[in-house]
């Protein structure tokens, strides 16, 4: 074994600076140089102040804004504690929970059948996406809270479905951060709060 | 199921087949010691190496040797980050101030990294620091696979080899897998990640301040060059708790297709590799039938299944057509998500873009028996060749029987002394697998694990040491396994599955090199028609059935007549 220990000693802590430390520390300053944006996070500014990312998720409650699906990540889309339910198909836990998210749906005005999305969380707890039909079926509610036609809503989703990548790749989705940051822009709600608050 | 999922699916084994074929030659070249376009910039630093280590390149070892010498390397890498994980708070590169892993975490997660399985019972983001996540993870993450390689390629040239003595030196081996095979790659496909959306940085967290005026703290970090490794390398081990459904790993669908890609190319490859280094293509390519033929069926299970839905989404209300979406990424939708799963199962990558413990009972069976088959359609880097291989024995050793002639393979005569070795490494997967689970079900410390009640916590436990035996490391996610007890018997069978399968098949690599290569008569089985592929589908679905199907009929099956029944727990 012994004449073994050198050659494995040896590659093992030539190959932990390579492979561990010139690697990933030559690979940041490279991505950092060519794709700042991305190797910092898709960081989304307003006013000069990260707002979050286009990537992750964000928890959002009030009436006037596109709500993400629920969220199993600490106490919703926190975004340093990703995880899902895990709740397996039989369980009684999450039969409850969808029973529950499904009535307050109702509650909120969406008629017809829930979109699949809307009331599952996802495998991270971090899905920036929902559904277009998630999203329509808010259009009511969002439109009601800020105090516009239903239709610019309806027209603004329209303008942020990005489909499935080159019509193949994954399914159609709507960015709720990018949503939301949109509708602020285009229809200001009269209950928005003051900056800051 | 629609036409477009399937269409999705095609398109990316298309691409993995294409990129397969050139990059099976240039690795055949690499383990022949060659020259590639590489040699330029990468001989120096290899001849750099073999001399720091005191390695002659040209002196090969047998088959003995050859497993001591990976022995004694995989030995040092579990001792050094064991070292890593329990001093963590002493080393640099931690931003949030994380602590020593305590000690059961620790022997488990260097075990994990170290046997390709990255079973991970920590949440990435809330217990390492980048330190380990770079020096620790990643390099195992180069490592296990390139140990997998150099001993996949050991047992291809005691097969192509006549009356020898050696099977080539695994420092050697294991250094060209690095520096020509997987660096190169990590290196290309971490930049397009980047590219993706997927963050290089030496931050660990961004605060933000929400639209709605709450703060959130958004973990970052060099997350692309885990991620390229862990994918070529069929690792698997996650930078973040949830693995590639995280949208910093995983941020898109081109992103996640580039994934499955990056899992399967070069275990793809190697087969054509070892076509080439056996002189006979024809072989690679009913090799890879076979695997073709289980892996899309697994894929199909799972697909079919999640669209399908469960009788809680219908009670809700929720539109028949979106399937089962609990645990599932909008942006990757159920045939993504169906293919990740069995792809990372048929592999031993064990990544997830979607929870498989929120899968309906029949699409988490899919990746389950996968698993259980031995991660052998493709396999891990190595690990699924040699795996196949062994399989492939046995498939003759039963024509033999049926036809009463000493089985042949690859012009070896396959005689006690092999068909011994490929049983008893067969055997190391029932036995830890079926063996843990049996006593894991009854002791109330292993139960106090389990996140789900009814069959669906049985499906925990034996998914969990599937997992862990089979080098996987995906997981029912509902079971909270970092405690002593899932710790320790985890990481056995890890070790049992790496490494108790390796030295018997290592033993099969020794005696065949010594034999001498006969060449094919009008009696020879032929191994490259479709009479063969059959056999050897056969032959492992029917083993596999036979080990694991009463524990999955207690489990996932009995789970979906319940589900059927509408029945909760």
């Amino acid at each position: 074994m012994l004449t073994f220990l050198r050659p494995a000693a040896t590659l093992l802590v030539a190959f932990t600076l390579i492979t561990g430390i010139a690697y990933p520390l030559a690979m940041t300053e490279l991505a950092q140089a060519l794709f700042p944006t991305q190797a910092r996070g898709s960081l989304v500014e307003r006013d000069g102040q990260v707002i979050g990312s286009s990537l992750i998720g964000q928890n959002f409650a009030a009436e006037r804004y596109f709500h993400p699906r629920p969220s199993a990540a600490g106490n919703g889309y926190d975004a340093a504690a990703s995880s899902g339910t895990n709740l397996g198909p039989t369980s009684a836990k999450l039969a409850d929970r969808l029973k529950a998210d499904a009535a307050a749906l109702r509650a909120a005005g969406v008629t017809g059948p829930i979109p699949a999305d809307a009331i599952t969380t996802s495998g991270s707890g971090l899905d920036p996406d929902i559904s277009p039909a998630n999203a329509l079926a808010q259009a009511a509610r969002v439109a009601g809270a800020r105090g516009v036609d239903e239709a610019l809503v309806r027209d603004l989703i329209a303008a942020h479905i990005s489909g499935p990548q080159l019509r193949v790749f994954g399914d159609a989705r709507v960015n709720v951060l990018a949503l939301n940051l949109a509708l602020d822009a285009a229809a200001p709600a009269a209950t928005a709060p003051a900056p800051g608050s | 199921m629609t036409v477009l999922g399937w269409l999705q699916i095609a398109i990316i084994l298309a691409l993995v087949l294409a990129a397969a074929v050139p990059l099976g030659g240039y690795m055949a070249r690499v383990y022949a010691g060659e020259r590639t376009v590489l040699s330029a910039v990468l001989a120096p630093v290899e001849r750099g190496l073999y001399r720091l280590a005191g390695v002659d390149p040209a002196r090969e070892q047998g088959a003995l040797a050859y497993t001591l010498g990976m022995l004694a390397f995989n030995l040092a890498g579990v001792v050094l980050l064991y070292a890593l994980l329990r001093l963590q708070g002493l080393l640099p590169f931690n931003p949030l101030g994380f602590g020593a892993l305590s000690p059961d975490l620790a022997f488990n997660t260097a075990v994990s990294f170290v046997s390709n399985t990255n079973w991970q019972s920590y949440g990435g983001e809330t217990t390492m620091s980048l330190f380990s996540q770079m020096a620790g993870l990643t390099v195992q993450n180069f490592l296990s696979a390139a140990t997998g390689l150099a001993l996949a390629v050991a047992l291809t040239r005691a097969f192509a080899r006549s009356n020898a003595s050696t099977v080539g030196n695994f420092f050697v081996d294991m250094t060209r897998s690095v520096l020509y095979v997987l660096l190169p790659l990590a290196i290309l496909t971490a930049l397009v990640q980047v590219a993706m959306g997927v963050p290089q940085t030496l931050d660990a967290a961004v605060a933000a301040t929400t639209l709605e005026g709450a703060s959130q703290t958004i973990a970052v970090g060099p997350v692309a060059t885990q991620m390229a490794i862990k994918q070529l390398g069929t690792n698997g081990g996650g930078f973040f708790n949830v693995n590639a459904a995280h949208p910093f790993e995983n941020p898109s669908p081109f992103a996640n297709a580039l994934e499955i890609w990056q899992m399967l190319v070069i275990s793809t490859a190697l087969v054509f590799a070892f076509g080439r280094m056996i002189g006979d293509r024809r072989q690679a390519r009913a090799l890879l039938a076979a695997i073709a033929v289980i892996l899309v069926a697994g894929i199909a299970v799972t697909y079919w299944a999640e669209a399908a839905g469960t009788p809680s989404l219908l009670a809700a209300g929720i539109d028949p057509a979106g399937g089962n979406m609990e645990g599932k990424e909008v942006r990757f939708g159920l045939a993504a998500s169906s293919m990740f799963a069995a792809v990372t199962t048929g592999l031993s990558d064990g990544a997830v873009n979607a929870m498989h413990g929120s899968f309906t009972p029949l699409g988490g069976l899919a990746p389950m028996f996968l698993i259980q088959l031995g991660e052998i359609l493709p396999g891990g880097n190595g690990s699924g060749l040699y795996g196949l291989l062994v399989m492939a024995i046995i498939a003759v050793f039963v024509a033999g029987l049926m036809v009463g002639r000493t089985p042949e393979y690859l012009g070896k005569k396959i005689e006690v002394a092999e068909v011994k070795m490929a049983i008893l490494a067969v055997l190391i997967l029932p036995c830890a697998i079926l063996g843990f689970s049996a006593v894991a079900a009854v002791l109330p410390d292993a139960l106090a694990g389990l996140g789900n009640a009814g069959p669906h916590g049985l499906s925990e436990i034996i998914y969990a040491y599937s997992s862990a035996a089979g080098n996987n490391g995906s997981a029912f996610g509902g079971l909270s396994a970092n405690s002593p007890w899932w710790n320790t018997t985890l990481g056995l069978a890890m070790l049992l599955g790496r490494f108790a399968y390796i030295v018997p098949m290592m033993a099969i690599a020794g005696s065949l090199a010594g034999k001498t290569r006969l060449t094919a008569s009008s009696g020879t089985f032929p191994t490259h028609g479709l009479l063969f592929v059959g056999l050897l589908v056969g032959v492992i679905l029917i083993l596999g059935g036979l080990q694991f199907f009463p524990a999955l009929a207690l489990g996932p099956i009995a789970e979906q007549v319940q589900m059927l029944a509408g029945k909760t727990f």
